[in-house]
Protein backbone atom coordinates (compact mmCIF):
# COMPACT_ATOMS: atom_id res chain seq x y z
CA UNK A 1 0.00 0.00 0.00
CA UNK A 2 3.09 2.17 1.04
CA UNK A 3 4.47 1.58 -2.39
CA UNK A 4 1.02 2.60 -4.17
CA UNK A 5 0.77 5.62 -2.38
CA UNK A 6 4.32 6.64 -3.29
CA UNK A 7 4.32 5.64 -7.10
CA UNK A 8 0.62 6.28 -7.38
CA UNK A 9 1.64 8.92 -10.59
CA UNK A 10 3.30 5.76 -11.85
CA UNK A 11 0.50 3.02 -11.68
CA UNK A 12 -2.07 6.43 -12.55
CA UNK A 13 -0.57 6.84 -16.10
CA UNK A 14 0.04 3.05 -16.70
CA UNK A 15 -3.22 2.11 -16.20
CA UNK A 16 -4.36 5.40 -18.57
CA UNK A 17 -1.86 3.87 -20.65
CA UNK A 18 -3.53 0.24 -20.46
CA UNK A 19 -7.02 1.46 -21.59
CA UNK A 20 -5.68 3.55 -24.45
CA UNK A 21 -3.34 0.74 -26.01
CA UNK A 22 -6.53 -1.46 -24.90
CA UNK A 23 -9.47 0.08 -26.26
CA UNK A 24 -8.13 0.30 -29.92
CA UNK A 25 -7.87 -3.36 -30.59
CA UNK A 26 -11.09 -3.99 -28.64
CA UNK A 27 -13.13 -1.81 -30.99
CA UNK A 28 -10.81 -2.02 -34.50
CA UNK A 29 -10.99 -6.10 -34.15
CA UNK A 30 -14.96 -5.76 -33.73
CA UNK A 31 -15.10 -2.99 -36.44
CA UNK A 32 -13.31 -5.47 -38.89
CA UNK A 33 -14.94 -8.14 -38.16
CA UNK A 34 -18.68 -7.29 -38.61
CA UNK A 35 -17.90 -7.27 -42.59
CA UNK A 36 -15.20 -10.83 -42.12
CA UNK A 37 -18.54 -12.22 -40.45
CA UNK A 38 -20.95 -11.18 -42.76
CA UNK A 39 -18.79 -12.44 -45.62
CA UNK A 40 -18.10 -15.52 -43.68
CA UNK A 41 -21.91 -16.31 -43.00
CA UNK A 42 -22.63 -15.71 -46.49
CA UNK A 43 -20.18 -17.51 -48.48
CA UNK A 44 -18.85 -20.75 -47.64
CA UNK A 45 -15.46 -20.11 -48.77
CA UNK A 46 -14.40 -17.09 -47.24
CA UNK A 47 -15.44 -18.62 -43.82
CA UNK A 48 -13.03 -21.39 -44.84
CA UNK A 49 -9.95 -19.19 -45.79
CA UNK A 50 -10.82 -16.88 -42.74
CA UNK A 51 -10.81 -19.32 -40.11
CA UNK A 52 -7.57 -20.88 -41.04
CA UNK A 53 -5.92 -17.23 -41.95
CA UNK A 54 -6.57 -16.10 -38.64
CA UNK A 55 -6.33 -19.90 -37.05
CA UNK A 56 -2.53 -19.63 -38.15
CA UNK A 57 -1.89 -15.30 -37.67
CA UNK A 58 -3.63 -16.94 -33.86
CA UNK A 59 -0.92 -19.59 -32.99
CA UNK A 60 2.00 -17.09 -33.71
CA UNK A 61 3.23 -16.36 -30.49
CA UNK A 62 2.64 -12.90 -29.19
CA UNK A 63 6.17 -11.81 -28.35
CA UNK A 64 7.42 -13.04 -31.66
CA UNK A 65 4.90 -11.12 -33.40
CA UNK A 66 5.74 -8.28 -31.00
CA UNK A 67 9.30 -8.19 -32.54
CA UNK A 68 8.54 -8.86 -36.15
CA UNK A 69 6.07 -6.46 -37.19
CA UNK A 70 8.48 -3.53 -36.64
CA UNK A 71 10.05 -4.51 -39.93
CA UNK A 72 6.61 -5.83 -41.48
CA UNK A 73 5.00 -1.77 -40.84
CA UNK A 74 8.49 0.02 -40.94
CA UNK A 75 8.23 1.29 -37.38
CA UNK A 76 10.62 1.40 -34.74
CA UNK A 77 10.50 -1.53 -31.99
CA UNK A 78 9.39 0.81 -29.30
CA UNK A 79 6.61 2.59 -31.36
CA UNK A 80 3.29 1.75 -29.51
CA UNK A 81 1.44 1.08 -33.06
CA UNK A 82 3.41 -2.91 -32.96
CA UNK A 83 1.59 -3.87 -29.89
CA UNK A 84 -1.78 -2.63 -30.99
CA UNK A 85 -1.85 -3.46 -34.44
CA UNK A 86 -0.69 -7.10 -32.83
CA UNK A 87 -3.50 -7.20 -30.36
CA UNK A 88 -5.81 -5.95 -32.98
CA UNK A 89 -4.76 -9.08 -35.08
CA UNK A 90 -5.40 -11.56 -32.11
CA UNK A 91 -8.85 -10.12 -31.33
CA UNK A 92 -10.16 -10.09 -35.14
CA UNK A 93 -8.25 -13.72 -34.89
CA UNK A 94 -10.43 -14.65 -31.62
CA UNK A 95 -13.58 -12.60 -33.33
CA UNK A 96 -14.29 -13.87 -36.51
CA UNK A 97 -15.80 -17.27 -35.88
CA UNK A 98 -18.06 -16.22 -33.48
CA UNK A 99 -18.90 -12.96 -35.57
CA UNK A 100 -19.72 -15.53 -38.22
CA UNK A 101 -21.89 -17.66 -35.68
CA UNK A 102 -23.12 -14.26 -34.50
CA UNK A 103 -24.76 -13.61 -38.19
CA UNK A 104 -26.08 -17.16 -38.29
CA UNK A 105 -27.60 -17.14 -35.33
CA UNK A 106 -30.23 -14.38 -37.26
CA UNK A 107 -33.45 -16.66 -37.55
CA UNK A 108 -33.87 -17.48 -40.99
CA UNK A 109 -37.62 -16.74 -40.97
CA UNK A 110 -37.04 -13.42 -40.15
CA UNK A 111 -34.57 -12.76 -42.51
CA UNK A 112 -37.20 -14.23 -44.42
CA UNK A 113 -39.85 -12.03 -43.34
CA UNK A 114 -38.04 -9.00 -43.67
CA UNK A 115 -37.36 -9.67 -47.74
CA UNK A 116 -40.82 -10.60 -47.75
CA UNK A 117 -42.43 -7.00 -46.32
CA UNK A 118 -39.89 -4.89 -48.89
CA UNK A 119 -36.47 -4.56 -47.00
CA UNK A 120 -33.68 -3.81 -49.06
CA UNK A 121 -30.87 -5.27 -48.79
CA UNK A 122 -28.51 -2.93 -46.93
CA UNK A 123 -31.76 -1.52 -44.34
CA UNK A 124 -32.02 -5.30 -44.24
CA UNK A 125 -28.44 -5.63 -43.11
CA UNK A 126 -27.98 -2.56 -40.69
CA UNK A 127 -31.72 -2.62 -39.10
CA UNK A 128 -32.41 -6.58 -39.52
CA UNK A 129 -29.03 -8.59 -39.21
CA UNK A 130 -26.84 -6.13 -37.57
CA UNK A 131 -29.00 -5.94 -34.67
CA UNK A 132 -30.26 -9.27 -34.32
CA UNK A 133 -26.23 -10.29 -34.48
CA UNK A 134 -25.84 -8.29 -31.13
CA UNK A 135 -26.04 -10.42 -28.27
CA UNK A 136 -23.64 -13.30 -29.85
CA UNK A 137 -21.59 -10.16 -30.90
CA UNK A 138 -21.50 -9.01 -27.87
CA UNK A 139 -20.54 -12.18 -26.26
CA UNK A 140 -17.73 -12.86 -28.64
CA UNK A 141 -16.69 -9.11 -27.71
CA UNK A 142 -16.58 -9.60 -24.20
CA UNK A 143 -13.92 -12.50 -24.39
CA UNK A 144 -11.68 -10.37 -26.66
CA UNK A 145 -12.14 -7.85 -24.19
CA UNK A 146 -10.45 -9.37 -21.28
CA UNK A 147 -8.10 -11.07 -23.23
CA UNK A 148 -6.40 -7.82 -25.05
CA UNK A 149 -6.18 -6.38 -21.76
CA UNK A 150 -4.41 -9.37 -20.12
CA UNK A 151 -2.04 -10.09 -23.76
CA UNK A 152 -1.18 -6.97 -23.45
CA UNK A 153 0.92 -6.99 -20.66
CA UNK A 154 3.41 -9.01 -22.51
CA UNK A 155 4.28 -5.81 -24.48
CA UNK A 156 6.40 -4.88 -21.93
CA UNK A 157 8.97 -6.85 -23.40
CA UNK A 158 9.03 -4.38 -26.30
CA UNK A 159 8.44 -1.61 -24.18
CA UNK A 160 4.99 -1.33 -24.65
CA UNK A 161 3.33 -2.84 -21.94
CA UNK A 162 1.33 -0.41 -19.85
CA UNK A 163 0.63 -2.03 -16.69
CA UNK A 164 3.04 -4.78 -17.85
CA UNK A 165 6.04 -2.76 -17.16
CA UNK A 166 5.19 -3.39 -13.31
CA UNK A 167 5.65 -7.23 -13.87
CA UNK A 168 8.83 -6.77 -15.38
CA UNK A 169 10.24 -4.00 -13.05
CA UNK A 170 8.71 -6.42 -10.15
CA UNK A 171 10.02 -9.41 -11.32
CA UNK A 172 13.97 -7.76 -11.68
CA UNK A 173 14.03 -6.10 -8.50
CA UNK A 174 12.36 -9.32 -6.86
CA UNK A 175 9.58 -7.07 -5.77
CA UNK A 176 6.54 -9.08 -5.20
CA UNK A 177 3.94 -5.72 -4.01
CA UNK A 178 4.51 -4.39 -7.74
CA UNK A 179 3.67 -7.47 -9.38
CA UNK A 180 0.52 -7.83 -7.17
CA UNK A 181 0.20 -3.97 -8.41
CA UNK A 182 0.29 -4.58 -11.42
CA UNK A 183 -2.43 -7.88 -11.44
CA UNK A 184 -5.09 -6.16 -9.33
CA UNK A 185 -4.96 -3.08 -11.74
CA UNK A 186 -5.24 -5.09 -14.58
CA UNK A 187 -8.29 -7.10 -13.10
CA UNK A 188 -9.86 -4.13 -12.36
CA UNK A 189 -9.10 -2.31 -16.05
CA UNK A 190 -10.62 -6.32 -17.48
CA UNK A 191 -13.81 -5.96 -15.22
CA UNK A 192 -14.65 -2.51 -15.94
CA UNK A 193 -14.42 -2.84 -19.39
CA UNK A 194 -16.52 -6.00 -19.11
CA UNK A 195 -19.28 -4.41 -17.33
CA UNK A 196 -19.35 -1.57 -19.65
CA UNK A 197 -20.13 -3.94 -22.86
CA UNK A 198 -22.55 -5.47 -20.55
CA UNK A 199 -24.22 -2.32 -19.99
CA UNK A 200 -23.85 -1.30 -23.46
CA UNK A 201 -25.48 -4.31 -24.30
CA UNK A 202 -28.24 -3.62 -22.24
CA UNK A 203 -29.45 -0.47 -23.22
CA UNK A 204 -28.84 -1.12 -26.81
CA UNK A 205 -31.21 -4.32 -26.86
CA UNK A 206 -33.56 -4.25 -24.27
CA UNK A 207 -35.34 -6.70 -26.28
CA UNK A 208 -32.52 -9.64 -25.45
CA UNK A 209 -33.21 -9.62 -22.00
CA UNK A 210 -35.51 -12.69 -20.98
CA UNK A 211 -39.12 -12.45 -22.29
CA UNK A 212 -41.80 -12.58 -19.72
CA UNK A 213 -43.99 -14.86 -19.46
CA UNK A 214 -46.86 -14.94 -21.99
CA UNK A 215 -49.49 -12.55 -20.90
CA UNK A 216 -52.76 -14.46 -22.36
CA UNK A 217 -54.91 -13.17 -19.99
CA UNK A 218 -54.73 -9.94 -22.19
CA UNK A 219 -55.95 -11.15 -25.38
CA UNK A 220 -58.84 -9.40 -26.32
CA UNK A 221 -60.97 -11.94 -28.27
CA UNK A 222 -62.45 -11.36 -31.37
CA UNK A 223 -65.83 -9.13 -31.72
CA UNK A 224 -67.95 -10.68 -34.07
CA UNK B 1 -56.83 -9.90 -59.90
CA UNK B 2 -53.89 -12.61 -60.21
CA UNK B 3 -52.80 -14.62 -63.22
CA UNK B 4 -50.38 -17.11 -63.33
CA UNK B 5 -49.52 -18.06 -66.81
CA UNK B 6 -47.83 -21.24 -67.26
CA UNK B 7 -45.67 -20.67 -64.39
CA UNK B 8 -42.96 -22.87 -63.92
CA UNK B 9 -40.07 -22.96 -61.04
CA UNK B 10 -37.15 -25.35 -61.19
CA UNK B 11 -34.80 -24.60 -57.96
CA UNK B 12 -30.85 -24.26 -58.93
CA UNK B 13 -30.44 -27.72 -57.32
CA UNK B 14 -32.92 -29.28 -59.65
CA UNK B 15 -36.41 -29.46 -57.71
CA UNK B 16 -38.91 -28.39 -60.09
CA UNK B 17 -41.55 -27.29 -57.29
CA UNK B 18 -43.94 -25.43 -59.65
CA UNK B 19 -44.63 -27.57 -62.94
CA UNK B 20 -46.28 -25.66 -65.32
CA UNK B 21 -48.92 -23.74 -63.28
CA UNK B 22 -52.02 -21.69 -64.43
CA UNK B 23 -54.22 -20.11 -62.25
CA UNK B 24 -57.00 -16.92 -62.04
CA UNK B 25 -57.34 -15.13 -58.81
CA UNK B 26 -59.91 -12.85 -58.73
CA UNK B 27 -59.86 -9.74 -56.83
CA UNK B 28 -61.79 -9.28 -53.19
CA UNK B 29 -62.06 -12.46 -52.73
CA UNK B 30 -60.29 -15.27 -50.86
CA UNK B 31 -58.51 -18.13 -52.62
CA UNK B 32 -57.00 -20.73 -50.98
CA UNK B 33 -54.19 -22.99 -51.89
CA UNK B 34 -54.31 -26.43 -49.82
CA UNK B 35 -52.08 -29.21 -50.45
CA UNK B 36 -49.96 -31.23 -48.56
CA UNK B 37 -46.44 -30.29 -47.74
CA UNK B 38 -43.87 -29.71 -50.26
CA UNK B 39 -46.67 -29.39 -53.09
CA UNK B 40 -45.46 -26.11 -53.70
CA UNK B 41 -48.08 -24.01 -51.96
CA UNK B 42 -45.11 -21.23 -50.52
CA UNK B 43 -43.46 -21.10 -53.77
CA UNK B 44 -46.35 -20.03 -56.05
CA UNK B 45 -47.26 -17.51 -52.81
CA UNK B 46 -43.74 -15.74 -53.32
CA UNK B 47 -44.00 -15.49 -57.05
CA UNK B 48 -46.38 -13.15 -56.21
CA UNK B 49 -44.44 -10.89 -54.80
CA UNK B 50 -41.58 -11.38 -56.59
CA UNK B 51 -39.48 -13.90 -53.79
CA UNK B 52 -39.15 -16.15 -56.17
CA UNK B 53 -38.82 -15.76 -60.09
CA UNK B 54 -40.41 -18.39 -62.33
CA UNK B 55 -37.99 -20.09 -64.75
CA UNK B 56 -40.91 -19.70 -67.33
CA UNK B 57 -44.30 -18.39 -67.28
CA UNK B 58 -45.15 -15.24 -66.05
CA UNK B 59 -47.51 -13.53 -63.21
CA UNK B 60 -49.86 -10.52 -63.89
CA UNK B 61 -51.08 -8.15 -61.44
CA UNK B 62 -54.25 -6.39 -62.79
CA UNK B 63 -52.41 -6.71 -66.48
CA UNK B 64 -49.25 -5.94 -65.94
CA UNK B 65 -46.44 -8.42 -65.57
CA UNK B 66 -44.47 -8.31 -62.37
CA UNK B 67 -41.77 -9.29 -63.85
CA UNK B 68 -40.79 -5.54 -65.32
CA UNK B 69 -41.93 -4.44 -61.01
CA UNK B 70 -39.02 -3.74 -58.71
CA UNK B 71 -39.02 -5.96 -56.18
CA UNK B 72 -38.95 -4.20 -53.08
CA UNK B 73 -41.48 -1.69 -54.06
CA UNK B 74 -43.63 -4.69 -55.12
CA UNK B 75 -43.46 -6.18 -51.63
CA UNK B 76 -44.12 -3.12 -50.23
CA UNK B 77 -47.54 -2.74 -51.66
CA UNK B 78 -48.13 -6.61 -50.78
CA UNK B 79 -49.22 -7.76 -47.59
CA UNK B 80 -47.46 -11.21 -46.49
CA UNK B 81 -47.94 -12.98 -43.30
CA UNK B 82 -46.53 -15.78 -42.64
CA UNK B 83 -46.39 -18.64 -40.03
CA UNK B 84 -44.13 -18.03 -36.57
CA UNK B 85 -45.57 -14.32 -37.50
CA UNK B 86 -41.88 -13.19 -38.75
CA UNK B 87 -41.97 -10.52 -36.31
CA UNK B 88 -38.78 -8.85 -35.58
CA UNK B 89 -37.91 -10.04 -32.49
CA UNK B 90 -36.15 -6.60 -31.54
CA UNK B 91 -38.57 -4.16 -32.08
CA UNK B 92 -41.96 -3.06 -30.19
CA UNK B 93 -45.04 -4.21 -31.33
CA UNK B 94 -46.22 -1.23 -32.72
CA UNK B 95 -42.79 -0.39 -34.57
CA UNK B 96 -43.47 -4.16 -36.18
CA UNK B 97 -46.72 -2.94 -36.95
CA UNK B 98 -45.28 0.06 -38.77
CA UNK B 99 -42.67 -1.75 -40.06
CA UNK B 100 -43.58 -1.16 -43.85
CA UNK B 101 -45.09 2.66 -43.40
CA UNK B 102 -41.64 3.45 -41.95
CA UNK B 103 -39.51 1.79 -44.31
CA UNK B 104 -41.16 3.99 -47.21
CA UNK B 105 -40.32 7.44 -44.85
CA UNK B 106 -43.84 7.75 -43.00
CA UNK B 107 -43.08 10.22 -40.27
CA UNK B 108 -43.11 7.66 -37.45
CA UNK B 109 -46.23 9.78 -35.50
CA UNK B 110 -48.80 8.97 -38.41
CA UNK B 111 -47.28 5.53 -38.64
CA UNK B 112 -47.46 5.04 -34.95
CA UNK B 113 -51.09 6.06 -34.83
CA UNK B 114 -51.94 3.75 -37.91
CA UNK B 115 -50.53 1.32 -35.82
CA UNK B 116 -52.35 1.57 -33.26
CA UNK B 117 -55.60 1.47 -35.38
CA UNK B 118 -54.67 -1.70 -36.65
CA UNK B 119 -54.12 -3.27 -33.53
CA UNK B 120 -57.82 -2.52 -32.76
CA UNK B 121 -58.52 -3.74 -35.94
CA UNK B 122 -57.09 -7.34 -35.53
CA UNK B 123 -58.47 -7.52 -31.75
CA UNK B 124 -55.30 -6.98 -29.88
CA UNK B 125 -55.21 -4.46 -26.82
CA UNK B 126 -53.82 -1.48 -27.27
CA UNK B 127 -51.64 -1.86 -24.25
CA UNK B 128 -49.18 -4.07 -26.23
CA UNK B 129 -48.20 -1.65 -28.08
CA UNK B 130 -45.28 -1.52 -26.01
CA UNK B 131 -44.12 -5.44 -25.58
CA UNK B 132 -41.97 -7.33 -27.85
CA UNK B 133 -43.35 -10.02 -29.98
CA UNK B 134 -41.58 -12.64 -27.21
CA UNK B 135 -43.68 -10.92 -24.83
CA UNK B 136 -46.89 -12.51 -26.60
CA UNK B 137 -48.54 -15.44 -27.22
CA UNK B 138 -48.92 -17.26 -30.25
CA UNK B 139 -51.89 -16.32 -31.59
CA UNK B 140 -51.43 -12.42 -30.33
CA UNK B 141 -48.59 -12.70 -32.46
CA UNK B 142 -50.37 -13.47 -35.64
CA UNK B 143 -52.97 -10.95 -35.06
CA UNK B 144 -49.66 -8.89 -34.84
CA UNK B 145 -48.23 -10.46 -38.08
CA UNK B 146 -51.50 -9.66 -39.56
CA UNK B 147 -51.54 -6.08 -38.10
CA UNK B 148 -48.18 -5.41 -40.28
CA UNK B 149 -49.61 -7.20 -43.31
CA UNK B 150 -52.15 -4.43 -43.31
CA UNK B 151 -50.46 -1.24 -42.59
CA UNK B 152 -49.64 0.29 -45.84
CA UNK B 153 -53.30 -0.70 -46.58
CA UNK B 154 -52.90 -3.05 -50.05
CA UNK B 155 -54.80 -4.69 -51.97
CA UNK B 156 -53.17 -8.07 -51.93
CA UNK B 157 -52.89 -10.46 -49.30
CA UNK B 158 -50.59 -13.24 -49.02
CA UNK B 159 -51.15 -15.11 -46.15
CA UNK B 160 -48.62 -18.65 -45.74
CA UNK B 161 -50.59 -21.12 -43.17
CA UNK B 162 -50.83 -17.91 -40.95
CA UNK B 163 -52.50 -20.25 -38.61
CA UNK B 164 -50.44 -23.54 -39.17
CA UNK B 165 -48.62 -22.98 -35.19
CA UNK B 166 -51.29 -22.02 -32.70
CA UNK B 167 -53.66 -24.39 -30.88
CA UNK B 168 -57.02 -25.32 -32.49
CA UNK B 169 -58.93 -23.01 -30.32
CA UNK B 170 -56.72 -19.74 -31.01
CA UNK B 171 -56.85 -20.96 -34.41
CA UNK B 172 -60.53 -21.13 -35.26
CA UNK B 173 -60.76 -17.66 -32.95
CA UNK B 174 -58.02 -16.41 -35.55
CA UNK B 175 -60.30 -17.89 -38.32
CA UNK B 176 -63.13 -16.38 -37.89
CA UNK B 177 -61.72 -13.13 -36.87
CA UNK B 178 -60.06 -13.17 -40.62
CA UNK B 179 -63.79 -13.96 -42.18
CA UNK B 180 -64.81 -10.88 -39.89
CA UNK B 181 -62.19 -8.62 -41.55
CA UNK B 182 -62.10 -10.02 -44.97
CA UNK B 183 -66.29 -9.04 -44.91
CA UNK B 184 -64.89 -5.08 -44.29
CA UNK B 185 -62.01 -5.03 -46.00
CA UNK B 186 -62.31 -7.17 -49.32
CA UNK B 187 -58.83 -7.35 -49.87
CA UNK B 188 -57.72 -9.98 -52.64
CA UNK B 189 -56.12 -12.88 -50.30
CA UNK B 190 -53.96 -15.65 -51.50
CA UNK B 191 -54.16 -18.20 -48.42
CA UNK B 192 -52.09 -21.37 -48.38
CA UNK B 193 -52.86 -23.93 -45.96
CA UNK B 194 -52.19 -28.25 -45.68
CA UNK B 195 -56.06 -28.59 -43.88
CA UNK B 196 -58.59 -28.85 -45.79
CA UNK B 197 -60.86 -27.61 -43.66
CA UNK B 198 -59.64 -24.60 -43.33
CA UNK B 199 -59.58 -24.15 -47.12
CA UNK B 200 -63.16 -24.70 -46.74
CA UNK B 201 -63.67 -22.35 -44.10
CA UNK B 202 -62.30 -19.53 -45.44
CA UNK B 203 -61.71 -19.76 -49.51
CA UNK B 204 -64.50 -18.53 -51.38
CA UNK B 205 -62.20 -20.34 -54.70
CA UNK B 206 -60.09 -23.14 -53.19
CA UNK B 207 -57.59 -24.86 -55.46
CA UNK B 208 -56.59 -28.71 -54.34
CA UNK B 209 -52.84 -28.99 -55.16
CA UNK B 210 -51.06 -32.13 -55.69
CA UNK B 211 -46.71 -32.10 -56.08
CA UNK B 212 -45.39 -29.85 -58.40
CA UNK B 213 -48.22 -27.48 -57.94
CA UNK B 214 -50.62 -29.76 -60.31
CA UNK B 215 -53.92 -28.71 -60.08
CA UNK B 216 -56.41 -31.48 -58.68
CA UNK B 217 -59.45 -29.34 -58.58
CA UNK B 218 -60.23 -25.76 -58.02
CA UNK B 219 -63.49 -24.09 -57.49
CA UNK B 220 -65.93 -22.90 -54.79
CA UNK B 221 -65.64 -25.44 -51.67
CA UNK B 222 -69.46 -26.46 -52.32
CA UNK B 223 -68.97 -27.51 -55.60
CA UNK B 224 -65.47 -29.73 -54.52
CA UNK B 225 -67.29 -30.79 -51.79
CA UNK B 226 -70.39 -31.99 -54.28
CA UNK B 227 -68.38 -33.17 -57.42
CA UNK B 228 -64.35 -33.65 -56.21
CA UNK B 229 -62.68 -34.37 -59.79
CA UNK B 230 -61.17 -37.64 -58.92
CA UNK B 231 -60.25 -40.08 -56.29
CA UNK B 232 -57.51 -37.96 -55.29
CA UNK B 233 -59.82 -35.14 -54.45
CA UNK B 234 -62.07 -37.22 -52.72
CA UNK B 235 -59.66 -38.89 -50.49
CA UNK B 236 -58.47 -35.24 -49.86
CA UNK B 237 -61.53 -33.44 -48.81
CA UNK B 238 -62.74 -36.75 -46.48
CA UNK B 239 -65.99 -37.61 -48.38
CA UNK B 240 -64.14 -40.86 -49.67
CA UNK B 241 -64.00 -41.99 -45.81
CA UNK B 242 -67.68 -40.88 -45.26
CA UNK B 243 -65.96 -38.12 -43.03
CA UNK B 244 -67.87 -35.44 -44.49
CA UNK B 245 -71.30 -37.14 -45.19
CA UNK B 246 -73.42 -37.01 -42.22
CA UNK B 247 -76.44 -38.10 -40.55
CA UNK B 248 -78.48 -37.74 -38.02
CA UNK B 249 -77.90 -40.50 -35.25
CA UNK B 250 -81.14 -41.97 -34.56
CA UNK B 251 -79.88 -43.77 -32.18
CA UNK B 252 -79.13 -41.43 -29.54
CA UNK B 253 -82.16 -40.65 -27.40
CA UNK B 254 -83.19 -37.19 -27.56
CA UNK B 255 -82.75 -36.29 -24.47
CA UNK B 256 -81.85 -32.69 -24.96
CA UNK B 257 -83.49 -30.34 -27.99
CA UNK B 258 -81.00 -31.04 -30.45
CA UNK B 259 -80.88 -33.78 -33.17
CA UNK B 260 -76.70 -35.36 -33.08
CA UNK B 261 -75.29 -35.53 -36.36
CA UNK B 262 -72.94 -38.53 -36.92
CA UNK B 263 -70.30 -39.14 -39.84
CA UNK B 264 -69.85 -42.26 -41.84
CA UNK B 265 -67.92 -43.94 -39.29
CA UNK B 266 -70.31 -43.80 -36.35
CA UNK B 267 -68.54 -40.47 -34.44
CA UNK B 268 -70.66 -37.28 -33.51
CA UNK B 269 -69.61 -34.32 -35.97
CA UNK B 270 -71.93 -32.00 -34.66
CA UNK B 271 -75.85 -30.87 -34.12
CA UNK B 272 -78.77 -29.67 -35.84
CA UNK B 273 -79.32 -26.54 -35.09
CA UNK B 274 -82.77 -26.47 -35.70
CA UNK B 275 -85.56 -26.03 -32.70
CA UNK B 276 -87.30 -29.13 -32.73
CA UNK B 277 -85.03 -31.01 -34.45
CA UNK B 278 -86.55 -30.14 -37.44
CA UNK B 279 -84.12 -30.02 -41.02
CA UNK B 280 -83.91 -26.85 -42.34
CA UNK B 281 -84.43 -28.53 -45.88
CA UNK B 282 -82.56 -29.47 -49.07
CA UNK B 283 -81.43 -26.14 -49.54
CA UNK B 284 -78.39 -26.15 -46.99
CA UNK B 285 -75.20 -25.48 -49.06
CA UNK B 286 -72.14 -27.84 -47.39
CA UNK B 287 -70.82 -24.07 -46.22
CA UNK B 288 -73.78 -23.37 -44.02
CA UNK B 289 -72.64 -22.82 -40.32
CA UNK B 290 -75.80 -23.72 -39.53
CA UNK B 291 -74.60 -27.37 -39.42
CA UNK B 292 -71.80 -26.91 -36.88
CA UNK B 293 -68.69 -29.44 -37.86
CA UNK B 294 -65.78 -29.45 -35.76
CA UNK B 295 -63.66 -26.51 -37.22
CA UNK B 296 -66.43 -24.74 -35.93
CA UNK B 297 -67.35 -25.76 -32.79
CA UNK B 298 -63.62 -25.25 -31.88
CA UNK B 299 -64.42 -21.74 -32.77
CA UNK B 300 -67.36 -21.07 -29.97
CA UNK B 301 -65.66 -22.51 -27.43
N1 LIG C 1 -34.99 -22.40 -52.12
C1 LIG C 1 -35.22 -23.68 -52.49
N2 LIG C 1 -34.25 -24.42 -53.05
C2 LIG C 1 -34.47 -25.69 -53.42
N3 LIG C 1 -35.63 -26.34 -53.28
C3 LIG C 1 -36.65 -25.66 -52.72
C4 LIG C 1 -36.50 -24.29 -52.29
N4 LIG C 1 -37.69 -23.88 -51.78
C5 LIG C 1 -38.52 -24.93 -51.88
N5 LIG C 1 -37.90 -26.00 -52.45
C6 LIG C 1 -38.52 -27.30 -52.75
O1 LIG C 1 -39.61 -27.07 -53.61
C7 LIG C 1 -40.71 -27.90 -53.24
C8 LIG C 1 -41.90 -27.04 -52.92
O2 LIG C 1 -41.61 -26.29 -51.75
P1 LIG C 1 -42.67 -25.31 -51.09
O3 LIG C 1 -43.17 -24.37 -52.12
O4 LIG C 1 -42.02 -24.73 -49.90
O5 LIG C 1 -43.82 -26.30 -50.65
P2 LIG C 1 -45.01 -26.12 -49.61
O6 LIG C 1 -45.07 -24.68 -49.22
O7 LIG C 1 -46.22 -26.58 -50.33
O8 LIG C 1 -44.70 -27.00 -48.46
C9 LIG C 1 -40.22 -28.77 -52.10
O9 LIG C 1 -39.78 -29.99 -52.62
C10 LIG C 1 -39.08 -27.98 -51.53
O10 LIG C 1 -38.13 -28.85 -50.95
MG1 LIG D 1 -44.87 -23.87 -47.29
Amino acid sequence: MQWLWENRDLVFGLSLEHVRLSVIPIIGGFIACIPLGWLANRFRMTRAIQLTIFGILFTIPSLALFVTLPSVLGTKILNPINVVVALTIYAIAIMVRGAADAFASVPRDVIESANAVGFSSASRFWTVEFPLAGPVLLANLRVVSVTTVSLLSVGALVGNGALGYLFINGYQRDFPTEIMIGIVFTLVIAVVFDQILVLIGRILMPWARRPRRSPRALMVRGAA
Amino acid sequence: MIEFHGVSKRFADGTLAVDDFSLLIPSRKTTVLVGSSGCGKTTLLRMINRMVDPTSGYVDIDGDGIAAMPPVSLRRSIGYVMQNSGLLPHRKVIDNVATVPLLTGVPKKEAHARALELLDTVGLDRSLADRYPSQLSGGQQQRVGVARGLAVNPNILLMDEPFGAVDPIVRADLQHELIRLQRDLDKTVVFVTHDIDEAFLLGDQVVILQVGAHIEQQGAPSDILANPANEFVADFVGSARGKRRLMVDETADSRGDDLVLIDGAGYPAGVVDAPGGVLPGAGSSPKSRSISNKTDQAGDA
